[in-house]
């Protein structure tokens, strides 16, 4: 699903985000991205999301090179994605409803549709019932797993999540991150950056580690 | 990417349960945005009628203008033909020889009309046009000399035969002077020309004011909606997408702008129209102030839409691009 061959991200100012990644994630596969602060962690979810090019070596998603989207086919190879960030960036003068179906707007569903969809979605995160408020009157948990519902309203076979347990207590978190187990149950491949290493070692998924924006080996702190 | 196998099924009805028709639903994605576009206009009253009323009263200006300019028109139209040479008979000249020096002259070929007016003729016309029949009644004489209108054929109507004509008569010994009435047509002419120019770059000037402040409200809007258009461009909304609610919002400022500029010239025209009207009773003439036709506000209302649609696009090319996810 993913495959990354010595790929390396170098900004403008001549800091390198990235220097010469490899892996290869296999579809349905779910694994999280660890390491310190500054490690590269968020730089390579932006890769795969196209939020930042990369500038060296070769992304390849879903049998995609990355290299070759550009203009607006960014937009049409973000549809099949789910990105969850860690301040869920939810639309506060909207309510939970339109939060969730704006994926399904943005790529032309009908009303029906959408209804149908959102509520599907809602349920699977626990939300049902709390369409139609805002998400300010919500819990972090809560506003979090809004984000996650509009990540995966539109079935994405990808969901990547940057730190989506950052700012939620240790119960919260493992239940954010059971939530993420089971939609990679039916099929979804995951990849989640995070630094709650307890959590995620209980949980026994694979563990990619970064370290100065280079892979470190796994298993050795 | 393709879809993982477990839920092809599903992603095979939410194709079908997409509009199958593109037209349509093209045409049905384009009347959605153009009607939220409006409700979210009509959510902020003050400020959409604020923008509105900018681009009204720049689009009225030219627009007035443009309604005198062809009122002018109207009026100049009513004098062509009027090539009517005045001779002025001297004073000496009794009426039985200026009835022989006018039939003298209708025997001329260059001629289509000859008319004499006797110094009596003369006094009640005047009388009656000035309305100074006390003053005239004082006088103890008619001061009024006898006049010959002459009107020269089609063919002598031009300003050269004209004028030669105007020297031959002066010469006659019966005419004291030879007045050409053309003269300040020409003049007139000369000033619509001038007042035409002045016209079309006031609107030129205006019509870019219009481009700039819906521009500037398009921008501003861009700003304030920045977070909203990142999270879109993040879930896979294209630029066409993004773009479609500021182009409407333009298009809206242009038409609500150009209906208030509809209204405030047919009103500033109705409120000119009384005093015009009886002006021109006092000339004798049938003029009628032209009002705004149907044919007008549908123009103003047009050009306005398509300022309002082309300042937006100016504002949203330039801003929407800078706009990427983070």
């Amino acid at each position: 699903m993913i495959r990354f061959e010595q790929v390396a991200k170098r900004y403008a100012t001549g800091h390198d985000g990235l220097g010469s990644v490899s892996f290869h994630m296999a579809r349905g596969e779910m694994a999280f991205l660890t390491g310190p602060s500054g490690a590269g962690k968020s730089t390579l979810l932006r890769l795969i999301g196209l939020i930042e090019r990369h500038t060296r070596g070769q992304v390849v998603v879903g049998g995609q090179n990355l290299q070759r989207i550009q203009g607006r086919r960014v937009a049409y190879y973000r549809r099949n994605l789910g990105i969850i960030f860690q301040d869920h960036r939810l639309l506060l003068d909207r309510t939970v409803f339109d939060n969730v179906a704006l994926p399904l707007v943005v790529a032309g569903h009908r009303r029906g549709d959408i209804e149908r969809r959102v509520r599907a979605a809602l349920d699977q995160v626990g939300l049902l019932g709390k369409e139609r408020l805002f998400p300010v009157t919500l819990s972090g948990g809560e506003q979090q797993r809004v984000g996650i519902a509009r990540a995966v309203v539109n079935k994405p076979p990808l969901l990547l999540a940057d730190e989506p347990t950052g700012n939620l207590d240790p119960e919260l978190s493992q239940e954010i991150m059971s939530l993420f187990e089971r939609f990679n149950q039916v099929g979804v491949t995951v990849l989640i950056a995070t630094h709650d290493v307890d959590l995620i070692r209980r949980m026994g998924h694979r563990e990619i580690r970064l370290r100065d924006g280079r892979l470190a080996p796994a298993g050795r702190p | 990417m393709s879809r993982r196998p477990g839920h092809s099924a599903s992603a095979g009805r939410g194709g079908g349960s997409r509009l199958t028709d593109p037209v349509s639903g093209w045409l049905l994605r384009h009347l959605q945005v153009l009607i939220s576009t409006l409700g979210s206009l009509s959510r902020s009253p003050f400020n959409t009628l604020m923008t509105a009323a900018v681009v009204g009263i720049a689009l009225a200006l030219p627009s007035a203008l443009y309604k005198l300019l062809e009122n002018g028109e109207a009026v100049r139209r009513g004098l062509e033909g009027a090539a009517q040479i005045s001779l002025f008979l001297h004073q000496e000249v009794n009426e039985a020889r200026g009835r022989a020096f006018a039939a003298e002259l209708t025997a001329r070929s260059d001629l289509a009309a000859v008319h004499y007016i006797s110094p009596d003729e003369a006094l009640a016309e005047y009388q009656e046009m000035s309305g100074l029949t006390d003053v005239l009644e004082v006088m103890e004489h008619n001061p009024l000399p006898a006049v010959v209108v002459v009107i020269p054929v089609a063919e002598h109507a031009g300003v050269e035969a004209v004028r030669t004509l105007v020297e031959e008569f002066a010469a006659a010994a019966e005419v004291e002077l030879a007045q050409f009435d053309q003269e300040w047509v020409r003049r007139l002419d000369g000033l619509t020309a001038l007042f035409e120019r002045g016209v079309v770059i006031i609107a030129a000037l205006l019509g870019a004011a219009v481009l700039l402040i819906v521009g500037n409200t398009i921008r501003l809007t861009i700003n304030t909606r920045r977070q909203e258009i990142e999270v879109a461009k993040l879930v896979g909304a294209t630029d066409a997408f993004v773009r479609r609610p500021f182009l409407y919002t333009g298009l809206w400022f242009g038409i609500l702008g150009s209906l208030l500029a509809w209204l405030l010239v047919a009103l500033a025209l109705e409120l000119l129209s009384g005093p015009v009207n009886r002006l021109a009773a006092l000339y004798y003439s049938d003029f009628r102030l032209l009002t705004v036709t149907l044919t007008d506000g549908l123009l103003v209302t047009a050009a306005g839409a398509g300022l309002g649609l082309v300042g937006s696009w100016i504002a949203v090319g330039r801003h929407l691009q800078e706009i990427q996810p983070s």
